[in-house]
């Protein structure tokens, strides 16, 4: 029971009791509206293929091009495939490669930024160095670069966008190191004899980590878009997987005629792009001690 | 030889882009159990820097250049990390100047204090919890049931200080290094503090280096006094001694210039000039350039401590000239 209590407090959760989360939801409602709606996407992404309509990859001519109707909802595309159906499916596809893409790279980048940015000296320059080189790059030369290097496909996309993600957040965890190691309850906690990593353990990253959090929440975004960059590339998800990108990309040729089909997977990016975000700020005020 | 701590000829430079600032210059003293000690001085005179090199928490730029600092008969200057690891907090603690900053915001005060007392002792955290709310009520926090799992925002200034104080005496350290713990807090919360440490210190028999720029709370506090100057000590004696029969220019201009509530004593006497550049000091007395007394010669000779009387020592080179 102590435990619980103890860890409760410490990630912050109230117990769960209806009036503080109504309190919460008064004073955060991006973090209440993010929460829910993160959720409704993951539901998507686990259910989204039971509840569609319509097989996402089976053709049928004689549907082609139809507008949104009470047979598909949002219409269908050039092969006869309901939209509806494609862009559920492809919500558990994109929603995977932007956990992917985030979660291995928020992990090294931490960790890496951390140890940068506390014992500087030699480590630091390397690291700082391999940072330097790889910004110098733009973003999706490198990624491509490191697609023709492993070859196309949706395994080698994750590994080329997390060997390109980890670097904004170790930047980004370094710079805030930078700050935090010299603040006074650092040097308290050394004057305390507190182990090197006990220090970066309990006394900086969880003063830190808030902004890598929020970071990681419109990272997904990114990574969501550059997956489907990559697929109408074709060096990402390969035709006929529905991917919300690859359907953007097939619609483009009809977009004066049939606009409907990149609205749709745009605007699924897009409720999925806020949804994070919400998400992303309402935790960046919550995970701060004095708003809770 | 009863002395907890001796500080011998420490030097703490640091390396600046222009040169070599001597934030710590040929420092002497002891601490014996029992008694506090004050180092007195203006910003920037090496009172922090002496007590940070103490710890060996001296900043990146700075360097622990020479001199020794024996705790126990052995030199921690010679110490490996993993020695001085189990030596900080818990034979040594310091509290610091800023309560506001010096806790750790994210983490609740009684984890703080767990964290101190686990990171040194085998205990488990239920009986460190139980030791956390002692020591938070051995430092006046009421409630202390309550208030161990508040974070350090819902805390006050004062007792925020004083609960730096219970983490720095978790371990019940042999030296507490009081860094102006009093300084950022208001006149009748320093008075409270004060007496706390007073009363900790009589009751666990640490001995105590108090930093201040205060000579009231100097007065108030301490058994004797090393005043700092430029990284320098210019005079140290027994406290009464130092107020009644101070033997240097500095001291005594530092007494002149404390406001006296209640006296008619007229205008404040300022020391005039500014604290010398560390980067370019005189090649003299540090103090040789606003000292009224000063001769040539203090201004071309290195100045060192020399005896008043036993216990009592002065680096004015005049002091006999000036006062007898």
């Amino acid at each position: 029971m102590a435990t619980i209590t103890q860890t409760q407090k410490r990630v912050g959760i109230a117990r769960p009791d209806l009036q503080g989360l109504v309190r919460l939801s008064r004073r955060n409602p991006a973090l209440i509206i993010g929460i829910v709606m993160v959720t409704l996407i993951f539901l998507l992404a686990i259910f989204g293929p039971a509840l569609a309509p319509y097989d996402p990859i089976e053709t049928n001519y004689s549907a082609a091009l139809q507008p949104p109707n009470a047979d598909h909802w949002l219409g269908t595309d050039k092969f006869g495939r309901d939209i509806f159906s494609r862009i559920l499916y492809a919500t558990r596809v994109n929603l995977k490669i932007g956990v992917i893409c985030v979660t291995f790279p928020f992990m090294f980048g931490v960790i890496a930024g951390c140890i940068s940015g506390y014992y500087g000296g030699l480590v630091d320059t390397l690291l700082m160095r391999l940072v330097d080189i790889s910004v110098a790059f733009p973003f999706y030369v490198l990624v491509i670069s490191i697609l023709a290097i492993l070859g196309p496909g949706v395994r080698n996309m994750y590994i080329a966008l997390s060997i390109v993600g980890w670097i904004a957040y170790a930047k980004l965890v370094r710079g805030e190191v930078l700050i935090a190691k010299n603040l006074e309850y650092v040097l308290a906690a050394k004057a305390l004899g507190y182990s090197d990593l006990r220090i970066m353990a309990s006394h900086l990253l969880p003063n830190i980590i808030n902004s890598a959090i929020v970071f990681a929440m419109s990272d997904v975004v990114l990574c969501i878009l550059a997956g489907s960059s990559l697929g109408f590339l074709g060096l990402g998800v390969q035709a006929p997987t529905p991917e919300w990108g690859v359907m953007i990309a097939d619609g483009r040729e009809y977009i004066t005629s049939a606009p409907w089909l990149s609205f749709f997977p745009g605007l699924a990016i897009a409720i999925v792009g806020v949804s994070f975000s919400l998400l992303g700020d309402g935790l960046s005020s919550f995970l701060r001690p004095t708003d809770r | 030889m009863d002395e907890v701590l001796r500080v011998e000829n420490l030097k703490t430079y640091f390396t600046a882009h222009d040169g070599v600032v001597k934030a710590v210059d040929d420092v002497s003293f002891s601490v014996h159990p029992g008694e506090v000690l004050g180092l007195v001085g203006e910003s920037g005179s090496g009172k922090s820097m002496t007590c940070r090199s103490i710890m060996r928490v001296v900043p990146p730029a700075g360097r622990i250049v020479g001199g020794h600092i024996y705790y126990g008969g052995e030199d921690i200057l010679t110490w490996p990390d993993s020695r001085l690891k189990a030596f900080r907090g818990s034979e040594v603690s310091m509290i610091l100047q800023e309560p506001m900053t010096a806790l750790n915001p994210v983490l609740s005060v009684g984890e703080q204090i767990v964290e101190t007392i686990v990171e040194h002792e085998s205990i488990a955290r239920t009986d460190a919890l139980e030791r956390a709310i002692e020591l938070l009520r051995l430092v006046g926090i009421p409630g202390p049931e309550r208030r161990v799992k508040e974070y350090p925002h819902e805390f006050s200034g004062g007792m925020r200080q004083r609960a730096m104080i219970a983490i720095a005496l978790a371990c019940r350290p042999q030296i507490l290094l009081a860094d102006e713990p009093t300084t950022a807090l208001d006149v009748t919360i320093q008075d409270q503090i004060i007496r706390l440490v007073q009363s900790l210190q009589a009751e666990l028999g640490m001995g105590v280096v108090w930093v201040t720029h205060d000579l009231g709370v100097v007065a108030q506090i301490c058994d004797r006094v090393a005043v700092m100057y430029a990284g320098q000590i210019m005079e140290s004696a027994d406290v009464i001694e130092l107020f009644e029969n101070s033997r240097h220019p500095y001291t005594h201009g530092l007494m002149e210039s404390i406001p006296r509530t209640g006296s008619r004593q007229g205008q404040l006497i300022p020391i005039p000039g500014q604290p010398p550049n560390l980067l370019n000091l005189p090649p003299g007395c540090p103090f040789a350039p606003r000292c009224r007394y000063a001769t040539e010669e203090c201004q071309a000779q290195r100045v060192s401590l020399r005896e008043v009387s036993p216990g009592h020592l002065s680096a004015c080179i005049r002091f006999e000239e000036i006062w007898d």
